[in-house]
């Protein structure tokens, strides 16, 4: 099938359990590729650990969906969860399970689910993870980047624009928001300790839910490169 | 007294020998009635918080009067809201407190040797911010 086919096959047909498996190997290499950069930014303002953590998680979720493939879309993502909830080990754990968890119970038990019914359910799991955190937008997390990648990617899906597309331009918010934590104070996590001193240094939980949303464009239908 | 069901308490850290350490603590302090289950670590011993860990010792500490689950710093806490949300000890009414680990604990246990419902261990244990040391 050429690339334009899968295209409009991915468009039309809705997005399987074969996409959200695919997401999530592809989120898995993408974090043992970047595991040190994101341990370099988390031993600025944490404690060093969050590349090696996501990666235990990621390898973890991984191996979890092959060793028993799960039926439909909201499956995957839900079993997804709970093993990042349980491998992880650190804030990060409890912080993406829930994300994952929520977005797949969201989506619930269809067998194809379309990119507008995925960014509802991705709100929902932004949702929970801001209740869980008590996070809000500009505090230096994962939700300075989730927030506008979800509310470009609902946008562009507005405008007609393709799921590849979208999730492109979902993937380009989620880059730059991450890069924009940088000057930004922490006020939640370990980082938020340092007060003015968390300034200047990239958040890692920014940076790695960046890599997520790549990761979610490179497997949209025609966006692999 | 011998069968009154008294409140369990949970104590979760990043680090098994800091729980481990308290609930040693505790338990000279309050007596050795109230089940005090230390949940450090993860699975293999490292730094971390394990929800199978918290899991397993909240269920160790249900002796049918609820469970109060303490922590010491920002994911023990993310990792027991969640197991909470996930409906892990609902059977157990377990329940997490706001509140220091260290003092937190041992008026915890020290309310719960004494009887206490689940509603009073965890006003005792919140109740412990409010103290000075000096």
């Amino acid at each position: 099938m050429s690339d334009s086919e899968a295209h409009v096959a991915g468009d039309e047909a809705g997005l399987d359990v074969g996409f959200f498996m695919a997401w999530i190997d592809r989120a898995a290499e993408a974090v043992a590729a970047e595991k040190d950069r994101l341990t370099r930014l988390d031993s600025a303002i944490g404690d060093s650990d969050h590349g090696t953590n996501l990666h235990r998680g990621f390898t973890a979720a991984r191996a979890a969906l092959q060793a028993k493939p799960p039926q439909y879309p909201g499956a995957a993502l839900v079993q997804v969860g709970m093993t990042l909830i349980s491998s992880v080990g650190g804030a990060s754990g409890p912080l993406y399970g829930t994300v994952f968890r929520r977005t797949g119970k969201a989506l619930g038990e269809a067998e194809k689910v379309s990119a507008r019914d995925l960014a509802g359910a991705l709100a929902d799991g932004l949702a929970g993870v801001r209740k869980l955190g008590g996070a809000s937008v500009g505090d230096k997390t994962m939700v300075d980047v989730f927030t506008p990648a979800i509310d470009v990617f609902t946008a562009r899906l507005a405008d007609d624009a393709s799921t590849a597309d979208a999730l492109e331009a979902a993937a380009d918010a989620a880059d730059a928001a991450a890069l924009a934590t940088i000057p930004l104070r922490a006020r939640k996590g370990r980082a938020s300790y340092l007060g003015e001193r968390s300034e200047g240094h990239e958040d890692p939980g920014a940076a790695s839910a960046a890599l997520l949303w790549r990761a979610l464009a490179d497997t949209a239908p025609g966006g692999a490169r | 007294m011998a069968d009154v069901k008294l409140v369990g308490v949970v104590l979760v850290s990043h680090s098994p020998k800091l729980a481990e350490g308290l609930a040693e603590l505790v338990r000279e302090l309050g007596g050795d009635q109230v089940p005090v289950i230390a949940a450090g670590g993860m699975d293999d011993g490292s730094l971390g918080t394990s929800y199978g860990r918290i899991e397993r010792a909240v269920n160790e500490a249900d002796q049918g009067a609820g469970v109060l689950l303490l922590g010491d710093l920002g994911s023990a806490l993310l990792t027991v809201k969640t197991l909470l949300d996930e409906g892990v000890g609902r059977e157990a009414h377990a329940v997490l407190a706001d509140a220091p680990f260290v003092e937190g604990a041992v008026a915890a246990v020290v309310t719960a040797s004494a009887g206490g419902d689940l509603d009073a261990v965890r006003a005792a244990a919140e109740e412990a911010r409010q103290f000075r040391k000096l």
